[in-house]
């Protein structure tokens, strides 16, 4: 594959090769993009494009091909660039055409001007997202896609200052070694779930400790906020500049791009020189500080990406082809080899979380519901699908929602634990809002993506008062489980952006917090040790059933989903019948929660449409779980 | 621009034309445009080229034009406002024409538009390489008329002449604008507004572009490519048509024409490359101002060694410092003097996309804005305006050293205009007319659905869908969104009547309730939902706050002042603890709000309806009790509300089994079916607010009977058993019900139709919220005392059985508590709770008859 080291290290040189040969035209821009998604098809190409979530940024090439799997914060405004441009050499008067896509300084060479008035200028648009990694994305989800993507070096080899070097034998080795490795590599690492950590650390580290180095050294000034929706969250914040229509995007959405490094030392430049010698020019002094060090932050701490190719993820688990949605052979073959095997995953998979539940099987069982839950339609105001759990009765002092959360985060590819308290509640940010002074959307714990597993701890909550943050916090919470939808706060309005978090709620007692469906929890055995107990499930587990676990779960949420109306007719004499027998306890309420189980009861067992064996079932758990409602509810009455 | 020479005084310059002494003449800063000008006392001063651009230099032919050309009032600004090499500049000479006929003009000095032309010479065409200067020059002595501006297809001649037109013809008697005040449409609207300039001495004509396209559309085009030329064409055009007639009048400087509403007007989203140096029209709100920066424009140097003076124009932002005294040949003598150097007033705004405009999930579009002059500090951050400009593109030098650009452009808009969008709720003159702008196939599309025999069925079943049934419901909320007509009783001493209608919503909870409002929360553009769990008096109402920085306090407005005009939906309504729900008494019924807080004492607007729920205090609906019994509202608030619903599980087999279908189908239905639904939502809302806007009615004869009517018998009802059933209050309610239904069918009367809604409505209303549960028959009282007149009646039965019973012990001072009630209940045939009991006894405390003290009764 000769050409490989080309279209990787300097996508700049083939742009400009397919620019000089159809100048005259303005095609030359869709040529670029077609070319390059040509290359990217070609066997697993996509793996050997160095991901920006891995490696730290100063070991990658400047203007070499990156990909970076993301999403998006916050949108800049739109910016105009000279997409061609004229450079002039004084002496001889020699005019050379140039183009200005995917760069962030228009070139020219010594002896050259830009000629700002010709006539051959081509103004274009181009619009700059800032972009953070997945919040809350799981370790293996890094691990797995790390080793994926670098199929050549062993995991354990740390990297060496001399990327240059390095790069290039990287990309020798890419041809040398054959993707299949990727397989070994995967099962290798999720040897031990305790140990998931141990092989990823090191390299986090070092991006950390080079980010850190970054931001203490320019002129002393206090670090940048990257702007991280969770607190705690590392890897690089990344300007993506988007050539073709963005207005498909949206904020919150997870991309993967696939674009040009840009780091040029200019860029971070421009803002301290500006501030002294721009006196006199008055389109410099428009901004504030704050608004310049957002928009234009270091380069090497805030690269750049100038995207040729991006799509919207449906889910971020590597386990899965990344398209599901495509009728290629591959996927349909994944999917249904899947689905084959789909009863004894389940099957063990509600064993595994029985254990982890302490025994209890019917949580166990709508936990799966709840983790296969997913917002998949809006009627009005109302979202369909969602299925927040409280699971109430958790042992309060034995660190058991720790754990719990500990599991849930190796079986999902995004999951964030909040642990409620005042202190937390009063004082942290969950809102995101419009900074105006730095023009940006300043991030808060609610700004997920798409299907993260959001798990609320309540039990560790004490009494006390909350304050007016304290309030609004515990509002929007509200309002996320019953509406998905958050009100982000820009100071003069409000603005909602609906969201789709799966929202598990754990407490001693019936939460707070509004929920789809309480669940007690009744424990059948209580270990000494959790710790010891947890962790010895988890490790208990082959890691290859894991990851059938996580295939499992992501996939089941993308599959459809219909009732007959022969089930329908059933359902509606069912409900008639039920409200005849007992028309106090069986309201409107309880036939939408019956319907949500049996969808979600129908797609675990991966039937696509509604049988009558499932409607049956799903009464039968709800019937259960209300009756140990109503247990409780007498115990806790005779305590009294 | 114009006079203010110098920063100190450039203050006044930016607050008002008053303050400015229409011509400084001292020698010591002599505004730029005498130079030009044929003012004789500053004729000596006059450097002709120093510090013109080479442009002007380098064709002395057409210097020689300048002088030959026919007398125009543009002058001393053409260096700075136009491109140089553009031949308006010699199209427009004029201003070294000796004796100018018309003192006016010559007496009114000229301001610069630094709005026109600020960046414009980054953008300069090399003209003379090609002797096309000459060319022009020739053409326009020879042919005069045939000269259009370069890069262009404006021939300034016929472009003034053609504006010149249509500010004297200019006639739409159709065309109402609000501040219209005082003109006669059926007269040119803009020579009259001339006139206004006459007397008022603003020296602004602001022209609405959609005149200007109606009348000629090349012109109109013309303005919107190339603003730049045309508008100083426009300003020459309407300056000599004022001077013509009032050639007396004293401007501050000359007019300026402002033109607003180009077509353009867009959407931020929508700006593109090609819009650039064009004029445009977007609306947004401002996030951002920045404090005054004063530009030089100008700067003045002065040798040190020969104190010979000399001036340099602004170019591209920089000036260029002569290094060598041209009288004395010194090397880096000349000095710059701040005080003669010519300044003049900028602000930078930045200006963000309405929340309206933006498509959902994505975040608003800032940009940036320069304002100019007078245009300074005319908005203020939260403002919402309007703005026309010029939007310009500036490349991004990296570093001045060095050769390479960032290949990025700075993109802002040179403000001509602002208008304020809700500049009339300031003034507070008619808020009803919200700026929504329909097209005009909408209208017609609204106007179609109107004469739809169904309309207010159909529009009923529009709202909310995924709700089932309770269309009684939904048809009271669709009343209460489209509202009654305001009706003003202020000279009679009654002050505003209310239009809004207020609903109240109780029942079971899992009702729907809470979507009900969320739904129309999300329809309604000025909508506020809160629940009363978690909203105080303060944040419902308004407060005021100490800005942390600047130790100022600002009056922060709650949910109910923000729903002006809106509705405030307000879900847990029973939660709300007492002393805030005592501030919507007030609200509910004056639609005002009063503020006495930290030294701040104010009234604010709250024309809000409230569409509050209510959850049963025993979480389930008590049939055996009374609306207030089960919710536990005081009467005086529930009297406020037009209409309570109830909204009760119905147990019934069919009502289950048609629930269960829609519920079905809700699991499983296309997206397709939902985008219809969607469709709906847009229409709906459309509709509403054509409505609210533009319907009016006013009660006809017939209706106003057939209200009487209604009255009467409604008080009937009650009259018979000794017991009123209705009150004023209700009869205000069915006028607002009637008036709402009526602009529901777009009508401008109350008809006999409208007010049998009304009627069946609220008495639905009634039978479900007021139906005493002993009796089984509709009480208004209920809600106006919060008892039934029976109840009332029984009680007073009681407290006579007692006082007989106690009277009948004899002289006993006291009695046991206990002892009466059994004796009581012995006594009477009905069961005697302890509550009636109670009751009772406090009824003889009030009549002085006896005292309770702990567990004894003592007579008086």
């Amino acid at each position: 594959m000769p050409c490989v080291g080309d279209w990787l290290n300097s996508p700049l040189s083939i742009v400009q090769g397919i620019f000089a040969q159809n100048v005259p035209n303005s095609d030359w821009e869709k040529k670029v993009t077609e070319y390059f998604k040509e290359k990217l098809k070609e066997n697993n190409a996509t793996n050997w494009v160095p991901s920006l979530n891995d490696v730290p940024v100063h070991y990658l090439k400047p203007n070499s091909l990156v990909k970076f799997r993301c999403m998006v914060q916050d949108m800049f405004d739109p910016e105009f660039y000279m997409g061609v441009y004229e450079t002039v050499d004084p002496n001889t008067n020699a005019r050379v055409l140039h183009f200005g896509k995917y760069r962030d300084v228009a070139e020219c060479g010594p002896q050259q001007e830009i000629d700002l008035n010709s006539s051959r200028t081509v103004t274009s648009e181009r619009q700059t997202f800032y972009c953070v990694p997945v919040p809350g994305e799981s370790a293996w989800v890094k691990e797995i896609s790390f080793f994926a993507s670098q199929a050549r070096v062993s995991p354990s080899t740390s990297y060496t200052p001399s990327r240059h070097k390095r790069s290039y034998e990287e990309d020798e080795d890419m041809d040398l070694h054959p993707s299949k490795q990727k397989e070994q590599h995967m099962g290798n690492s999720c040897c031990s779930g305790g140990d998931i950590h141990g092989c990823v650390e090191p390299k986090r580290l070092e991006t950390e400790a080079s980010a850190g180095h970054h931001v203490i050294s320019p002129n002393c000034s206090p670090p940048l906020d990257l702007n991280f929706p969770l607190p705690g969250e590392k890897g690089p914040a990344c300007l993506v500049k988007v050539y073709e229509s963005w207005e498909s995007f949206k904020v919150n959405d997870v991309l993967e791009v696939f674009g040009v490094l840009s780091v040029d030392p200019v860029l971070s430049i421009v803002n301290s020189e500006e501030r002294d010698s721009s006196t006199l020019d008055p389109v410099e002094c428009m901004d504030t500080a704050e608004e310049q060090r957002v928009h234009s932050p270091p380069a090497s701490l805030v690269p750049r990406i100038h995207v040729i190719l991006a799509q919207k993820l449906q889910h971020i688990n590597p386990l899965l082809p990344a398209c599901l949605n495509e009728e290629e052979s591959k996927t349909c073959e994944f999917v249904s080899n899947f689905m084959s095997e789909l009863s004894p995953v389940r099957a063990e998979l509600l064993g595994f979380l029985t254990h982890a539940l302490l025994g209890d099987s019917l949580a166990a069982e709508y936990l799966i519901l709840h983790l296969i839950s997913t917002v998949y339609a809006r009627r009005d105001v109302l979202p369909l699908g969602k299925f927040a759990v409280n699971l109430s009765g958790c042992p309060r002092n034995s660190a058991f929602t720790e754990h719990l959360y500990r599991l849930i985060q190796q079986l999902v590819p995004a999951s964030y634990h909040l642990r409620m308290s005042i202190e937390s509640m009063n004082h942290s940010r969950f809102i995101p809002h419009k900074d105006y002074t730095a023009n940006r959307l300043v991030s808060g714990l609610l700004q997920l993506a798409s299907n993260t597993s959001l798990v609320i701890d309540e039990t560790q909550l004490e009494q006390g008062q909350l304050d007016t943050a304290g309030v609004h916090n515990v509002t929007a919470l509200g309002n996320l489980i019953t509406w998905q939808k958050v009100d982000y706060d820009f100071n003069y309005h409000r603005m909602e952006f609906p969201c789709n978090i799966n929202v598990l709620i754990t407490s001693e007692g019936r939460s707070l917090l509004p929920s789809d469906c309480q669940v007690h929890l009744q424990p059948q055995i209580i270990p000494p040790n959790m710790e010891e107990y947890m962790s010895s499930l988890l490790t208990a587990v082959l890691p290859s059933v894991l990851n059938k676990f996580r295939i499992y779960l992501s996939l089941l949420r993308l599959l459809d989903y219909s009732i007959s109306d022969e089930v329908t007719k059933a359902v509606e004499e069912d409900f008639v019948e039920m409200r005849k027998n007992d028309p106090e306890s069986v309201t409107a309420d309880d036939l939408h929660k019956m319907l949500l189980v049996a969808r979600f009861l129908s797609l675990s067992v991966g039937q696509t449409t509604l049988s009558r064996e499932r409607w049956l079932r799903a009464k039968q758990l709800e019937a259960l779980r209300k009756a140990r409602l109503q247990q409780q509810k007498c115990v806790n009455g005779n305590e009294l | 621009m114009s006079s203010p020479a110098s920063p100190p005084s450039r203050r006044r310059g930016k607050r008002g034309r008053g303050s400015n002494p229409p011509t400084p003449q001292d020698a010591r800063s002599p505004p730029s445009q005498k130079r030009r000008t044929d003012d004789s006392t500053s004729t000596g001063d006059l450097q002709p080229m120093p510090t013109s651009p080479p442009a002007d230099a380098q064709s002395p032919g057409a210097a020689d034009a300048l002088f030959s050309s026919p007398p125009q009032f543009r002058h001393s600004a053409i260096p700075l406002d136009f491109d140089i090499s553009s031949p308006l500049t010699y199209g427009t000479p004029s201003s070294r024409v000796e004796g100018t006929p018309r003192s006016g003009v010559r007496g009114t000095p000229v301001r610069q538009r630094p709005d026109l032309g600020s960046v414009r010479k980054a953008r300069q065409v090399d003209l003379h390489s090609d002797g096309l200067a000459e060319d022009i020059v020739a053409t326009e002595q020879s042919l005069g008329q045939k000269l259009v501006i370069w890069g262009t297809d404006v021939n300034v001649a016929s472009c003034k002449e053609k504006f010149q037109r249509f500010l004297q013809r200019f006639i739409d008697p159709l065309d109402k604008e609000d501040e219209d005040i005082g003109l006669d449409l059926n007269e040119p609207r803009y020579m009259q507004r001339l006139q206004e300039i006459n007397m008022v001495g603003e020296p602004f004509l602001n022209v609405n572009c959609d005149h200007l396209r109606s009348f000629d559309e090349n012109l109109y085009r013309q303005l919107i490519c190339y603003p730049q030329e045309v508008i100083p064409t426009f300003d020459m055009a309407a300056n000599e048509i004022f001077f013509d007639r009032y050639p007396d009048s004293i401007l501050e400087h000359q007019i300026q024409v402002r033109p607003y509403n180009a077509l353009k007007t867009r959407n931020m989203r929508n700006l593109n490359p090609e819009d650039i140096d064009q004029l445009i029209t977007i609306s947004g709100m401002v996030i951002r101002s920045s404090q005054l920066i004063p530009e030089m424009q100008e700067a003045f140097f002065r040798c040190q060694v020969c104190a010979f003076t000399t001036r340099v124009e602004i170019d591209r932002g920089r000036i260029a410092e002569p290094s060598v005294c041209k009288n004395c040949n010194t090397t880096h003598s000349m000095t710059l003097i701040h005080n003669r150097s010519m300044f003049s007033d900028k602000q930078m705004i930045k200006l963000q996309e309405s929340p309206e405009d933006m498509p959902a999930g994505q975040t608003p579009h800032t940009v940036a804005l320069f304002a100019h002059n007078d245009l300074v500090d005319k908005v203020q951050p939260g403002d919402r305006v309007n703005v026309t400009g010029i939007y310009r593109a500036v490349p991004i030098r990296v570093n001045p050293r060095v050769s390479s650009v960032k290949s990025v452009y700075k993109t802002h808009i040179d403000v001509i205009h602002y208008r304020k969008t809700d500049s009339k709720r300031l003034h507070g003159v008619d808020e009803e007319t919200e700026q929504k702008r329909f097209t005009e196939e909408r209208v017609e599309m609204l106007k179609e659905l109107s004469k739809k025999a169904d309309i207010y069925e159909r529009l009923a079943l529009a709202l909310a869908p995924s709700i089932y049934e309770h269309e009684d419901i939904k048809k009271g909320i669709l009343l209460q969104l489209f509202g009654g007509s305001r009706k003003d009783f202020t000279h009679t001493g009654r002050g505003n009547f209310r239009a809004e209608i207020n609903i109240l919503l109780c029942g079971d909870p899992g009702t729907s309730k809470s979507q009900l409002l969320q739904y129309v929360y999300n329809l309604v553009p000025r909508g506020q939902y809160t629940s009363g769990k978690g909203s105080s008096a303060v944040g419902l109402t308004a407060y005021v706050m100490k800005d942390p920085e600047t130790r100022q306090l600002v009056l922060q407005t709650g949910a109910l002042v923000l729903s002006d005009n809106g509705i405030c939906c307000i879900d847990e309504f029973d939660k709300m603890n007492e002393s805030t729900r005592s501030v919507l008494h007030e609200v509910m019924e004056q639609q005002t709000l009063s503020i006495a807080k930290a030294g701040i004492i104010c009234q604010l607007n709250a024309r809000t309806s409230i569409l509050a729920a209510a959850n049963p205090i025993e979480s389930q609906w008590n049939p055996r009790k009374t609306t207030i019994e089960n919710i536990q509202l005081p009467h005086t608030l529930l009297s406020r509300f037009d209409l309570i619903f109830l909204m009760l599980d119905p147990r019934d087999e069919a009502y289950d089994r048609r629930l269960a279908r829609h519920l079905v189908s809700l699991y499983y239905q296309s997206e397709e079916k939902m985008e219809e639904e969607y469709m709906d939502m847009a229409v709906l809302r459309d509709y509403i607010a054509y409505a609210r806007s533009y319907v009016n009615p006013r009660l006809g004869e017939e209706a106003s009977q057939a209200l009487i009517e209604a009255y009467v018998d409604m008080r009937k009802i009650g009259s018979g058993r000794g017991m009123v059933s209705a009150y004023p209050r209700q009869l205000e309610s069915l006028i607002r019900l009637a008036e709402a239904h009526a602009k529901v069918r777009f009508s401008e009367k109350v008809e006999t139709v409208d007010v049998e809604e009304a009627k069946r409505l609220h008495r639905e209303a009634l039978k479900q919220s007021a139906t005493d549960p002993r009796t089984g028959i509709v009480d208004i009282s209920i809600l106006t005392t919060g008892m039934s007149a029976t109840a009332r009646k029984r009680k007073e039965e009681l407290a006579q059985a007692l006082r007989k019973l106690i009277q009948s012990k004899g002289k006993a001072p006291s009695l046991k508590y206990q002892q009466l009630l059994d004796d009581l209940r012995a006594q009477s045939d009905t069961a005697v709770t302890k509550e009636m009991f109670e009751e009772a006894l406090r009824a003889l405390a009030d009549e002085d008859f006896l005292t309770v003290t702990g567990k004894t009764v003592r007579l008086l």
